[in-house]
């Protein structure tokens, strides 16, 4: 858990986003608080889009997408390799993978900010290695040059010095693929997630034949 | 539902209850179910369960896919306003504090009891007369067999799942008044025969969700005897709760009113009486005293408007959240500079939380099982009590921890993954998505909630120098653990290591020091005000009555003497309904 002490989110941020808010209805004037040189956030009971979010609506997504088309198409093209269409589900791109990790590395948070980092650095190192293999940006190779640049740079333990930081890059960005794939409920059946559907009557438990299985009987 | 009433207040009340949470909720409805006029007063915004609930959301609908950030805590659907940062609401910590206080606050109707746990354990007959076992901390003011009927009263009120099983300073609750338990999942299952290997008795969780529908008439009858009208509003109240349909997590609240919320449980049958007004968006700033030595009411400011504002009544009642409350008495300051009701100057002492740490592993026998739906009851099922009750000689640490487990294939979330790095790496295309399925739920993990001991270094005050955008002095914090956390922290580290390698993990435990989490981040902050048997070293008696004001009473976290092993939500609730009956009870003697 991050220090909550430390938030990111600067009042300047909140004003912004509330002022979009202020459409909608009437805001009071801020006030400042005292020993604030920034306005205090106003008081409620105005809806604060991150902390106090509306579930009756369509999600807010308070921060700027900060990804370039360029980028955009990058990412999806590796992230497509990384998770394909097949018949275990959809492709990264048709689950949203991308438009998820500009959202990711866009956010202020440490965390995210760190990932920008890595991520937009990395999308770049990418495309500067596939001039220099291709002489193409890493979205216009053929799937064989697209395999054979990734295969270089899959694994950090094999990668060649010279490879490294692609080979950091990808670790971080197939981490952040399987995160966004795998959150987008499209793919959970493919997963083997199951859950997230109503069931009537008591909890029905683990099938007895799994609990068979682990040698379990004697404990349920 | 709407679970507001206008915005308006009466001239006067028979009692003001400041903060709608557990034990504010519990007090507001006894009293209101009795014919008491009753004005609550909330701190946050109006909120709604019912029509704001997000049953069934999934991540791809929530920024970051719902992941926990610094802003929100427990994730974008978690069922809380607020956290341990509140906008314009600052607090401190003090220069030489080991380690800074995490302060949780709920900004909402129904406080913290939107999102908690929902673990409901009793307090047992060893936590009542702790000092008496082991000299440390004090004693109760009030003994196990006279809390045990309040807790059979609140349980059946609120409906908590589990079993009676006979366990030592673990109390069995009456015949007939705990629901059945979910089925333990898979994970809970090896946890439970790891646990037989090494002697922790891996039983049924306690927690208040419903697992069957309520008998509304036949518990109304029982708990509202001789009065007709409380029988006829709980009745129909509790008969329109749904049993959980064991899905989407208890954190986010739950619309069909299936586990314990104020807003679902307490708030919409206190409001069905017409007895009770409620004001949300006021936030109290202190009591207001009579020159006779009693409260007349509060002084509140009315947020959306920025006005100072009075309310009157009889009684005034503070369940604002242990450190909340404190901070309303040390800024009523009419009696004396040390604050209100603290003649003994145990306001903002003997604060404590629950000692927390975890640890988890992969367990390789949950790779690639047949998939079957593990949500169950959006919390955990099974749990360890506290096993070593005789033994505290032995083991170097003086009180106990229980502990709690989970695991398995639960919703996916941004992080359900990490494990691939290590297990799988190199891999893309459609063979990753083999091993995320194979990998997917593969791991378990063990927390311990530990009791610690009051100590002087752990409390609050008001900081001198600051305020918060209402004006309001703000709380500053001072904390130290004592060996006794740290060692019994190592315990629950190296007992999580063998009940993981138990079940095929590999795990090592971490030094007590480092796996010991934040003071604050557990939120199970209680004390502050204790109740006690004499007015020199406590604020308050038994009925939470503070000694010094008699028409003053606290019924939140803040009057616990000590801060037993076992969540103290359920404990709040018996204490406030035990404490209200007896203020009742006083009212018609007339001699508050």
């Amino acid at each position: 858990m991050k220090n909550p002490d430390q938030n990111p989110l600067s009042r300047r941020d909140a004003m912004k986003w509330l002022a979009g808010t202020a459409a909608a209805g009437s805001v009071p004037p801020a006030m400042g608080a005292p020993g604030e040189t920034e306005p205090a956030p106003p008081a409620l009971p105005l809806r604060h889009p991150v902390y106090d979010p509306d579930f009756t609506k369509p999600a807010v997504f308070p921060w700027e997408k900060q990804f370039t088309e360029e980028e955009l198409r990058t990412t999806a093209a590796l992230a497509d390799l990384i998770l394909p269409k097949d018949d275990q589900g959809p492709s990264a791109s048709e689950a949203g993978v991308p438009a998820f990790v500009n959202e990711w590395c866009s956010a202020p948070y440490e965390e995210n900010r760190e990932a920008g980092e890595i991520v937009r650095g990395g999308l770049a190192w990418l495309n500067t290695e596939s001039f220099r293999r291709f002489e193409k940006r890493f979205d216009e190779l053929a799937p064989a040059e697209q395999t054979a640049i990734v295969d270089s740079i899959c694994d950090e333990a094999t990668a060649p010095p010279d490879l490294k930081i692609g080979a950091r890059f990808f670790k971080r960005f197939r981490q952040l693929c399987l995160g966004g794939y795998y959150t987008n409920s499209s793919t959970w059946k493919g997963l083997g997630y199951v859950g997230n559907v109503p069931i009537a009557g008591p909890y029905p438990g683990p099938p007895p034949e799994l609990i068979e299985r682990l040698g379990l009987q004697g404990v349920v | 539902m709407p679970i507001l009433t206008d915005r308006k207040t009466g001239a006067a009340y028979d009692a003001i209850v400041v903060g709608s949470g557990a034990g504010g909720g519990m007090a507001a409805l006894i009293l209101a179910l009795n014919g008491a006029k009753v004005l609550l007063i909330e701190a946050g915004r109006n909120y709604d369960p019912v029509a704001e609930t997000p049953m069934f959301h999934t991540p791809e609908q929530a920024p970051l896919r719902g992941e926990r950030t610094p802003d929100r805590f427990f994730g974008h659907y978690d069922a809380n306003i607020g956290g341990w940062q509140v906008a314009g609401e600052p607090y401190t910590n003090k220069p030489g504090t080991e380690g800074n206080f995490w302060w949780w606050r709920a900004r909402m109707l129904g406080g913290r009891t939107n999102h908690w746990g929902r673990i409901s354990l009793r307090f047992g007959p060893h936590d009542f007369r702790c000092a008496s076992r082991d000299g440390l901390g004090v004693d109760w003011p009030l003994s196990y067999e006279e809390m045990h009927p309040w807790y059979d009263r609140v349980e059946k009120l609120i409906g908590v799942y589990g079993e009676n099983d006979g366990i030592e300073n673990a109390p069995d609750s009456s015949p007939g008044i705990l629901q059945p338990p979910p089925k333990p999942r898979i994970g809970e299952l090896m946890a439970r025969k790891a646990g037989k290997k090494l002697g922790v008795p891996i039983v049924a969780a306690h927690r208040a969700v419903l697992s069957q529908p309520l008998d509304g008439a036949r518990l109304a009858r029982e708990l509202f005897p001789g009065n007709a009208r409380a029988q006829e509003i709980m009745a129909r109240d509790m008969s329109l709760r749904a049993p959980c349909f064991w899905a989407t997590p208890c954190v986010r609240g739950c619309s069909i009113r299936a586990n314990f919320q104020s807003t679902t449980v307490l708030l919409p049958a206190a409001l069905a009486t017409g007895n009770l007004d409620v004001i949300t968006d006021a936030m109290v700033r202190e009591v207001v005293m009579g020159k006779d030595g009693r409260a007349t009411g509060v002084h509140y400011i009315d947020k959306p408007t920025r006005r100072d504002r009075l309310a009157k009544a009889k009684v005034v009642i503070l369940a604002a959240s242990s450190c909340e409350t404190s901070r309303i008495l040390l800024n009523s300051k009419s009696m004396d500079r040390a604050g209100l009701a603290n003649s003994s100057g145990q306001v903002g002492r003997n604060l404590m939380d629950s000692v927390g740490t975890s640890l988890g592993a992969h367990i390789p026998a949950l790779e690639d099982l047949p998939p079957y739906n593990e949500d169950g009851a959006g919390g955990l099922h099974v749990y360890a009590p506290w096993w070593l009750v005789r033994d505290h000689e032995k083991l170097g640490f003086p009180r106990g921890y229980h502990v709690e487990m989970g695991g398995g294939r639960q919703m996916p979330s941004v992080k359900s993954f990490g494990i691939l790095d290590s297990k799988a790496p190199g891999i893309y295309g459609s063979r990753l998505k083999e091993e995320a399925r194979r990998y997917f739920g593969a791991s378990f993990s063990f927390s311990g909630r530990g009791e610690m001991v009051p100590n002087k270094d752990c409390y609050c005050e008001l900081d001198p120098n600051v305020v918060d955008q209402w004006g309001i002095p703000v709380l500053r914090f001072h904390w130290k653990w004592s060996d006794h956390e740290i060692r019994q922290a190592q315990h629950m580290q190296n007992t999580f290591a063998e009940l993981l390698t138990a079940m095929g993990g590999k795990a090592a435990p971490k030094s007590g020091r480092e796996a010991i989490q934040r003071p604050g981040e557990i939120i199970h902050e209680v004390g502050t005000a204790r109740m006690g048997a004499k007015p020199t070293d406590s604020v308050t008696n038994a009925y939470g009555q503070t000694w010094d004001v008699k028409n003053l009473f606290l019924m939140d976290g803040a009057v616990l003497p000590s801060n037993p092993d076992k969540n103290p939500t359920l404990t709040i609730l018996a204490l406030a309904w035990r404490g209200t009956e007896w203020l009742m009870e006083e009212m018609k003697k007339g001699t508050i």
